[in-house]
C-alpha cells in the first residue's frame, strides 16, 4: 500500500470543487450549512424586529411573508440537513472503519448541488413579484398564484431534494458495504444507526415532496389541475401529499441529533449507552410511525371522526419510542461520573429542550385541543424546541464533541461554555413566551398583532437578538479552534469510546485502507 | 480483507441502482396518491362533493317527517364571468327523504354572449354524501347572451342516513366561464375543460362527483 504519500492531498480550489474525499467534503457540507444558518438567522431577525411592537414598521407584510417562508426553507433545507449530512461524510467511514464514502463521485455532486439551489433560492427573493410567501409548506391556493419567485423555489426544492436522496444513497451503501469485518450491524455506533435510518427515510420521503411540487410547478405552467377547484382538482390534496413527505421530514431533521447526542452522553457519563438495543428498536419505530400520522399537521380541514382518531392515537404512540430514549438518556447518566464540557452541556441542553417540544407535541397531537392551538404561535414555539432544541443544540454539540479531532486542537472551553449559556438562555427566552402567545390566541405568520400580544413579543424579540449575536461567538470559536490552540489528543477525550478516537488527531487525509480489527 | 476492500465497488454500484429504483417508486407513489385520495372521497363522501339520483329513486325514499334540516342556499360568480347570480331561496326546512326544488336567478351583465359551469360544494363536508340531487342547472352548461336573465333549478333530497346529528347543511355554487381567453379579459379564472374531473363534464351516471 502506498501509505507513505496518503497525506498529501491537492491544493487550492480545484481542492474543494473536484474532491471525492468524504473529510473533504463533510467539511465543505458543515460549512456551506453553516453560512446558511447565518442567512436564515438574519431573516428570523427580520421577522422580529417586524414584531417588536404592533404596526407595520420595519418591512411590508408581502416581505414578511416572503421572509417567513424563505427562512423556513433555508434553516430546514440549507442548514440543519446539510450539516448532518456533513456530519455523516466526516464521521461515518471513520466510525464503521471505512476508507471512504461508498460512492466518492456522487458524493462530490450531492454537495455541490446545493450551492446552485441556496442561489436558486436567494434570487426568488429579488425577482419581479417576490419571493415565495405561501409558507414553507407552499399551500395552494397561495402558491399556485403567487409570482415567479415560486417557480425558482419549485426548481430549488428540486435540487436540493436531489443532493440529499443521492447523500443517502450513499451513505446507505456505505454503511451496508463498507464497514470494517467484524462490526456486526449491532455494534454500530448509534450515530451510524440513526443516519442509516433517516437515509432511508429521505429516499422514501423527499420524491414524494418532488412529485408534489412537480405538481405545483405544472400546476402553475401546463394546464395541469391537481390543486385547482375550478378544474377539479383539489387543494386540501396538496396537505396530503405535502405532510406525507413532511412529517417523515421533521425525523430526518430530529433522529440524527438522537444519533450524536446518544454518542455524547456515554463519553461524558463514562459509561457505556444504556439500552443500546431498545435504542436501535425505538429509531425504527419511529420512522415507520412517521409515515401514518401526517394528517395530523391538517386536523382542521374537515376530516370525518374516524380519520381524527386514527392520526390522533397513531401520532400519541410516537411519544412510547421517544420516551424510550429519553429515559435511555437519563439513565445513561444516573450514576455516571459526569463531567460537563461543552459538548455534554449542549447535549443535555438538547435533551431538556427537545422533551418540552416533545411535550406540546403531544398536546397538539389532541384533535380537539388541536383545533386551538392550529396556526398560532403555540405551533411555532412547539417546533422551534423540537428543531432548535433538538437538532441545532445537537449540532453544536457535535461540532464541540469533534472539532478536536477534526482540526487537531482544543477549542477554548471557557468560551464554549460562554456559548452554550448565552444560546440555551436566549432560546428559551426567544421561544418560551411564544407558548402563552399562541394559547392566548396569536396566529402566526402575520407582521402585525393585536395589542395585548405586545410584552410576550418584545421578550422573544430581545432574546432572538442576543441569541443571533451569540452565534457570532460559535463561529469565533471555531474559526480559532482551527487556526491552532492547545493540541488534542487522539483520544480528546476521556471517555471517549470508538473507532475515530483510535486515529490521529488530526486524521490523516486517507485514513482506514486497511481496515482496523473490531474487537 | 483485500478481497473485500476491492469488491465493493460493484456491489456499491449495485446497491446504488437499487436505492435509485426505490426513489423513482417514491416518485410515482407520489402522483399515485392523487388517484388513491379520490377514490378514498369518493368512498367517503369527503370533500363536499355531493351526491346523485334519479328521480324515482328519490320518490321511493322514505320520508323522515319526525326530523327537519335546514338548507341554506349561496352562489358566487367568479371575476371572470360577468354575470350577477344569486339564489332565490335563502334558507329552507326540509325533512329527510322529502324532495325539495329551488331555483337560482342569474342575469348576464356582459354585453356578449357567454357560456359558464357551476361548481357545486357542500358544507359540512362529511354530509355531501347524503345530500342527493335529482336535477341541477350544474348538470349542464348554461349560455346567456347578452342581457339574458334565467331562472334555474335545483331538485335535491336528503338521504334519511344523515347523520342526526346535523341540522344545518349550505350548499354553494362558484360558477365558472368556461372560455379561457374570455375569462382572462374579465380578469379571472376560467373553468379547465380538459381532463377526468365530474365537474365539468357531467356525465348523469357519473355518480359522486357531480
Amino acid at each position: 500500500m502506498a501509505t507513505a504519500h496518503h497525506d498529501e492531498h491537492p491544493h487550492g480550489i480545484g481542492r474543494w470543487l473536484f474532491t471525492t474525499n468524504h473529510k473533504d467534503i463533510g467539511t465543505l457540507y458543515l460549512w456551506f450549512a453553516l453560512s446558511m444558518f447565518f442567512v436564515g438567522g438574519a431573516m428570523s431577525l427580520i421577522i422580529r424586529s417586524e414584531l417588536w411592537q404592533p404596526g407595520l414598521q420595519v418591512v411590508n407584510p408581502h416581505f414578511f411573508n416572503q421572509m417567513t417562508t424563505v427562512h423556513a426553507l433555508v434553516m430546514v433545507f440549507g442548514a440543519v440537513m446539510p450539516a448532518f449530512t456533513g456530519l455523516a461524510n466526516w464521521m461515518i467511514p471513520m466510525m464503521i472503519g471505512a476508507p471512504d464514502m461508498a460512492l466518492p463521485r456522487l458524493n462530490n455532486w450531492s454537495f455541490w448541488l446545493l450551492p446552485p439551489a441556496a442561489t436558486l433560492l436567494v434570487i426568488s427573493l429579488f425577482v419581479p413579484g417576490g419571493g415565495p410567501d405561501a409558507g414553507w409548506t407552499l399551500y395552494p391556493p397561495l402558491s399556485t398564484q403567487t409570482g415567479m419567485g415560486m417557480d425558482f423555489t419549485i426548481l430549488s426544492v428540486h435540487l436540493l431534494g436531489m443532493s440529499s436522496i443521492l447523500g443517502s444513497i450513499n451513505i446507505i451503501a456505505t454503511i451496508l458495504n463498507m464497514r470494517a469485518p467484524g462490526m456486526t450491524l449491532m455494534k454500530m455506533p448509534l450515530f451510524v444507526w440513526t443516519w442509516l435510518v433517516t437515509a432511508f427515510l429521505l429516499l422514501a420521503a423527499i420524491p414524494v415532496l418532488a412529485g408534489a411540487v412537480t405538481m405545483l410547478l405544472t400546476d402553475r405552467h401546463f394546464g395541469t389541475h391537481f390543486f385547482n377547484a375550478a378544474g377539479g382538482g383539489d387543494p386540501v390534496l396538496w396537505q396530503h401529499v405535502f405532510w406525507f413527505f413532511g412529517h417523515p421530514e421533521v425525523y430526518i431533521l430530529v433522529l440524527p441529533a438522537f444519533g450524536v447526542i446518544s454518542q455524547i452522553i456515554p463519553t461524558f457519563a463514562r459509561k457505556p449507552l444504556f439500552g443500546y438495543v431498545s435504542m436501535v428498536y425505538a429509531t425504527c419505530t419511529i420512522a415507520f410511525l412517521s409515515f401514518i400520522v401526517w394528517a395530523h399537521h391538517m386536523y382542521t380541514v374537515g376530516m370525518p371522526m374516524g380519520g381524527q382518531l386514527f392520526f390522533m392515537y397513531a401520532t400519541m404512540l410516537i411519544a412510547v419510542p421517544t420516551g424510550v430514549k429519553v429515559f435511555n438518556w437519563v439513565s445513561t447518566m444516573w450514576r455516571g461520573s459526569m463531567t460537563f464540557e461543552t459538548p455534554m452541556l449542549f447535549a443535555i441542553g438538547t435533551v431538556f429542550t427537545f422533551t418540552m417540544g416533545g411535550l406540546t407535541g403531544l398536546m397538539l397531537s389532541i384533535t380537539p385541543a388541536d383545533f386551538q392551538y392550529h396556526d398560532t404561535y403555540f405551533v411555532v414555539a412547539h417546533f422551534h424546541y423540537t428543531i432548535f432544541g433538538g437538532s441545532v443544540l445537537a449540532l453544536m454539540a457535535a461540532v464541540y464533541y469533534w472539532l478536536p479531532k477534526w482540526t487537531g486542537h482544543m477549542y477554548n472551553e471557557r468560551l464554549g461554555k460562554w456559548h452554550f449559556w448565552l444560546t440555551i438562555i436566549s432560546f428559551n427566552l426567544t421561544f418560551f413566551p411564544q407558548h402563552f402567545l399562541g394559547l392566548a390566541g396569536m396566529p402566526r405568520r402575520i407582521p402585525d398583532y393585536a395589542l395585548q400580544f405586545t410584552d410576550f413579543n418584545q421578550w422573544s424579540t430581545v432574546g432572538a437578538f442576543i441569541l443571533g449575536v451569540s452565534q457570532l461567538l460559535w463561529l469565533y470559536v471555531v474559526v480559532k479552534t482551527i487556526r491552532g490552540g492547545e493540541r488534542a489528543t487522539d483520544k480528546v477525550w476521556e471517555g471517549a469510546d470508538g473507532l475515530e478516537w483510535t486515529l490521529p488527531s488530526p486524521p490523516p487525509y486517507h485514513t482506514f485502507a486497511v481496515a482496523p480489527k473490531i474487537k | 480483507m483485500k478481497r473485500l476492500r476491492k469488491n465493493p465497488v460493484k456491489a456499491n454500484r449495485r446497491l446504488a441502482v437499487k436505492l435509485g429504483i426505490v426513489t423513482l417508486a417514491m416518485f410515482g407513489f407520489g402522483y399515485a396518491l392523487v388517484p388513491m385520495y379520490d377514490l378514498m372521497c369518493q368512498a367517503f363522501g369527503l370533500n363536499g362533493k355531493t351526491g346523485r339520483l334519479e328521480a324515482q329513486a328519490a320518490a321511493a325514499k322514505p320520508v323522515d317527517a319526525s326530523r327537519t334540516v335546514t338548507v341554506e342556499f349561496t352562489g358566487l360568480a367568479t371575476t371572470g364571468l360577468p354575470w350577477e347570480f344569486k339564489p332565490m331561496t335563502r334558507k329552507l326546512e326540509v325533512h329527510p327523504g322529502e324532495t325539495k326544488e329551488v331555483k337560482y336567478w342569474v342575469r348576464n351583465t356582459g354585453n356578449e354572449t357567454i357560456t359558464g359551469q357551476a361548481v357545486p360544494s357542500v358544507a359540512p363536508g362529511v354530509t355531501a354524501a347524503h345530500f342527493k340531487k335529482i336535477e341541477c342547472f350544474c348538470f349542464s352548461q348554461q349560455t346567456l347572451k347578452p342581457g339574458e336573465v334565467r331562472e334555474m333549478p335545483v331538485r335535491f333530497v336528503i338521504d334519511p342516513a344523515l347523520d342526526k346529528n346535523v341540522q344545518t347543511i349550505t350548499l354553494s355554487y362558484t360558477f365558472f366561464n368556461t372560455d379561457k381567453a374570455q375569462a382572462k379579459r374579465y380578469g379571472g379564472e376560467a373553468l379547465a375543460q380538459s381532463g377526468h374531473d365530474d365537474h365539468a363534464q357531467h356525465r348523469p351516471s357519473s355518480t359522486p362527483g357531480s
